[in-house]
């Protein structure tokens, strides 16, 4: 405790300067407000503006583990999954007239489901290298995969999940044909786990992870219980994703094996690279360019986006000073020397 | 119970050939390549192509696929793969799933996504009885092709000068470079005769597995349960592990079929949270 | 009466493979010491400090922490039972601010270091606390700078800041002033002067005017094995010393 009455000038500025940080910027106020005004501004297409939201809620749960703690890993997607199916099994249990059917229900149900097991394998991400991690939780995802497309009589094998019947948000709104309904509650889910989760990252929790990820020697030589905060984050981010697997099997009433498959792994990673790790706005930006380009681009023929995709991988890797993470950690750093909200 | 195990074994040796090219990479440069299985799928489908547009008998497609996939293993290394060796395990996955998203798009575009079917020739095809088991011929083939592959594998590891600079190049680069071994040079070739492998692998495959535009996804984790179970340090591990893995998958898709796809993935994470370098690795200090 | 012994090791020993890195080692560190540890290079300082503050867990032998047995606990156990190092290269966190990474360290003393609602910045003790602290080790002007971008000297200065931070009763710093210019070393060994006096002290060191300036008593270390004990003038003195220092340094007084 410090035994001086008022504090020194220094100790005021220094306040200042790390309150400022997690105050909303400009730049902030006006993207949520714009992604808001979404409803208004793309009336026809409100569907895939909520498939943008929800795959930027799975690719804000991997910049937590990946951005934030530095947790490499390839398995975030089957996380994703599991919430689909368990929100989904439910819905369809609940035959849209019981609590079971429920949709803010259903999203603890996907949340939950997909916490437990992030939690039951976050051991796995604890020991080992970069590479036994992503061995590791690839493989993880792959047994996922397996596991859900073989309890067909769960669901529904390769056939998906039919009869997917969420109940009327809150009792009061029901999903509608055009999506409107289904935009606005993947909206305002997003935006209220993101502000969680902005909290999280600007709190003393957000500074040790980015600690750890710095360097975890010295955080354990200052008494950090590093395992405990990275089980902590990476249960936060499988319950994340599995939200947001709850949201999609709601939103298309069902549930297909491939919300399970690799791809979804490898697709949250890119649309992260492509908006840029650890900023949390990165996740977001990246879904929209990604979601946006597959759009537009498999449009012509399915393979001719995935061509691209390898493509726009393979020449980021290259191209770009020290890897994809190099280029994020540069533009990061002329972000906060123009001063921006980060 | 005879048929499944030959079976079994036959696979195995099969998936080895696939991925012993990967097991060296790894243990060389450290280096992660999931596209590895796209020359095993370049072998595949240029043996498929050549035996059905071209007529070429199947025997010699064999080591057209394998010098197929060897070039294009050279070409793609000296261009692109060298220039990740230094960057992140991160950046390198997500190198590879960028070139395998290549490949699936311009096979799917190029043959269509439905599976291939090649018909073997005559004398390769049909059972006989040994042993009061049937087997198969096709596989009593796959295993002696394989088998004298790994036999010479193992002599040129040991005898030749090249092996024995690859070995020192796997077991430490900094010390191998210090001592003159030109480690690039002996990555390049041995990843050419790595892809090549891969591809006679792909070639040889055409007659056990299916095969569609999506086959280096699908068998990327086979490769990846040899490498973890097998280690990188040697190759009898990776053999071993293989072995292991065909058996194990044949066994547990016949007995078991509702869990016989995951026992394996089981395997491979728990062997890699137990012993993070393999069960066969000698105990590397790395 | 006899002072509180802090810290202690008795017959410890640490081999890897072949090579004995420590070699029965019985140490004891009284509340208060200014304690150095010497050796010629590779006698196995920086493994007995690795030893002491769990980095590294012993074949055997025991560790004694304010008379709590911690042979088996890790370091970060350690650290929060009050023992702080500092390590020979810097092991800071590049991509925060000094402030930031003063917080941190001081959020996680006081066992509020996972307290995710409320933002860095909220509990306006540590703040105070951060800031009189850098503003003690004289680097306040780069509070809010990326500890990446900061000169070495700056970054030593932390390191030490750091440990301090942690309000230790044992204090390990090894090396405190290598690889520091010049110019910059003078700060450092100002810190070292300054640190409080009922904070257990061992200073690794190779230059011998900090050994001299500091230290209250000097262990020297010779094959992983305690080779003498003592205060500075009987190390100065002893021959035995000077020829296990042969062709290394001079030890003057």
């Amino acid at each position: 405790m410090s035994n001086i009455t008022s504090p020194s000038p220094e100790a005021i500025r220094a306040r200042a300067v790390l309150l400022g940080r997690s105050r909303w910027g400009v730049a902030e106020i006006i993207f949520w407000v714009l992604a808001f005004a979404c409803y208004w501004l793309f009336p026809t297409k409100l569907s895939l503006l909520s498939e943008i939201a929800i795959l930027g809620l799975v690719a804000l749960s991997v910049d937590l583990v990946l951005g934030y703690a530095g947790i490499v890993t390839l398995g975030q997607g089957a996380f994703f999954g599991i919430g689909a199916y368990a929100a989904g099994i439910a819905a369809k249990h609940g035959m849209g007239t019981t609590l079971w059917s429920d949709p803010v229900i259903g999203l603890f149900i996907g949340g939950g489901a997909a916490a437990v097991i992030g939690f039951a394998t976050s051991f796995l991400v604890l020991r080992g290298s970069d590479m036994t991690r992503l061995m590791v939780t690839l493989g993880v995802a792959l047994i996922v995969d397996e596991v859900v497309n073989q309890m067909k009589w769960l669901t529904g094998g390769s056939d998906g999940l039919q009869g997917v019947l969420p109940s009327a948000v809150l009792g009061i709104w029901e999903f509608d044909l055009f999506g409107r309904v289904a935009f606005v509650y993947s909206m305002v889910v997003l935006f209220v786990l993101f502000v969680i989760a902005r909290a999280l990252v600007k709190s003393p929790f957000g500074l040790s992870l980015q600690a750890i990820k710095g360097n975890m020697l010295r955080t354990r030589a200052i008494g950090m219980p590093v395992n405990a905060r990275l089980v902590a984050v990476y249960t936060v981010a499988a319950f994340y994703a599995g939200v947001a697997g709850a949201l999609a099997a709601q939103t298309t009433q069902f549930a297909s094996p491939d919300y399970v498959a690799f791809h979804r792994s490898a697709d949250a990673m890119l649309m992260l690279v492509f908006g840029g790790a650890g900023h949390l706005y990165g996740g977001l930006l990246g879904s929209i360019i990604f979601r946006t380009m597959q759009d537009v681009l498999g449009n012509i023929t399915p393979q001719y986006w995935q061509f691209w995709l390898g493509v726009t991988l393979v020449a980021l890797v290259l191209f770009v000073r020290g890897g994809i993470l190099g280029l994020l950690d540069n533009m990061l750093a002329a972000w906060r020397r123009k001063g921006g909200a980060s | 119970m005879l048929t499944i195990l030959l079976d079994g074994i036959a696979y195995g040796m099969l998936l080895f050939i696939l991925a012993v090219g990967l097991c060296v990479t790894l243990g060389l440069m450290n280096f992660i390549n999931l596209a590895h299985g796209t020359f095993a799928m370049a072998g595949g489908y240029l043996t498929i192509t050549l035996m059905q547009k071209a007529g070429v008998p199947f025997l010699l497609c064999l080591p057209a696929a394998f010098i197929f996939a060897a070039v294009l293993g050279l070409v793609l290394e000296r261009t692109l793969y060298r220039h990740l060796y230094d960057k992140t395990h991160l950046d390198q996955v997500l190198f590879s799933i960028g070139l395998v998203f290549i490949s699936i798009a311009m096979v799917d575009y190029a043959y269509g996504a439905n599976q291939q079917i090649v018909n073997l020739p005559e004398y390769l095809t049909g059972r006989f009885s040994f042993l009061g088991a049937s087997i198969g011929v096709y596989r009593v083939f796959v295993i002696a092709i394989c088998g004298l592959l790994v036999v010479s594998l193992q002599l040129v590891l040991t005898m030749t000068r090249f092996g024995s600079r690859l070995r020192a190049a796997v077991d430490d680069g900094r010390v191998a470079r210090g001592m003159g071994i030109d480690v690039t040079r002996i990555f390049a070739v041995t990843f050419a005769v790595g892809s090549g492998l891969a591809g006679l692998g792909g070639a040889l495959g055409t007659g056990i597995i299916s095969f569609d535009p999506t086959f280096p996804l699908k068998y990327m984790i086979y490769f990846l349960i040899v490498i973890s179970v097998g280690g990188t340090t040697t190759i009898t591990g990776p053999f071993l592990a293989a072995i292991l893995l065909g058996v194990a998958d044949v066994a547990g898709k016949y007995y078991v079929p509702a869990v016989g796809g995951f026992i394996i993935y089981t395997i491979m994470v728990v062997v890699l949270i137990v012993r993070p370098q393999g069960l066969f690795a000698r105990a590397a200090a790395k | 009466m006899n002072p509180r012994i802090l810290l202690e090791s008795r017959d410890l020993v640490k081999r890897f493979g072949g090579i004995t890195a420590t070699d029965h080692v019985t140490f004891s560190l009284p509340e208060g010491a200014r304690h150095a540890l010497i050796g010629p290079n590779g006698a196995g300082k920086t493994t007995f400090i690795n030893l002491l503050s769990g980095v590294l867990t012993p074949t055997s032998g025991e560790i004694f922490l304010d008379g709590v047995n911690v042979t088996h606990w890790s370091a970060r156990k350690r650290a929060h039972a009050g023992l702080a190092r500092t390590f020979q290269i810097n092991q800071l966190f590049a991509d925060l601010t000094p402030i930031e990474t003063l917080m941190l360290t001081i959020a996680e003393r006081e066992n509020a270091g996972a307290a995710w609602w409320r933002p860095v910045g909220a509990r306006t003790d540590f703040v105070d606390e951060a800031v009189a602290l850098l503003a003690q080790l004289g680097i306040s002007d780069i509070a809010h700078h990326r500890v990446g971008e900061l000169a070495y000297g700056k970054q030593r200065l932390l390191e030490i800041a750091v440990a301090l931070a942690q309000k230790p009763k044992v204090l390990l710093l090894d090396e405190p002033a290598a690889g520091v210019p010049e110019h910059e070393r003078e700060q450092i060994l100002d810190v070292v002067a300054a640190l409080p006096k009922d904070v257990a002290l061992i200073l690794i060191e190779h230059d011998m005017h900090l050994v001299f300036r500091f230290a209250k008593s000097i262990s020297v270390l010779v094959n992983g094995g305690l080779f003498v004990e003592g205060t500075p003038e009987e190390i100065a003195n002893d021959p035995r010393v000077r020829q296990v220092y042969l062709g290394e340094e001079e030890v003057h007084v």
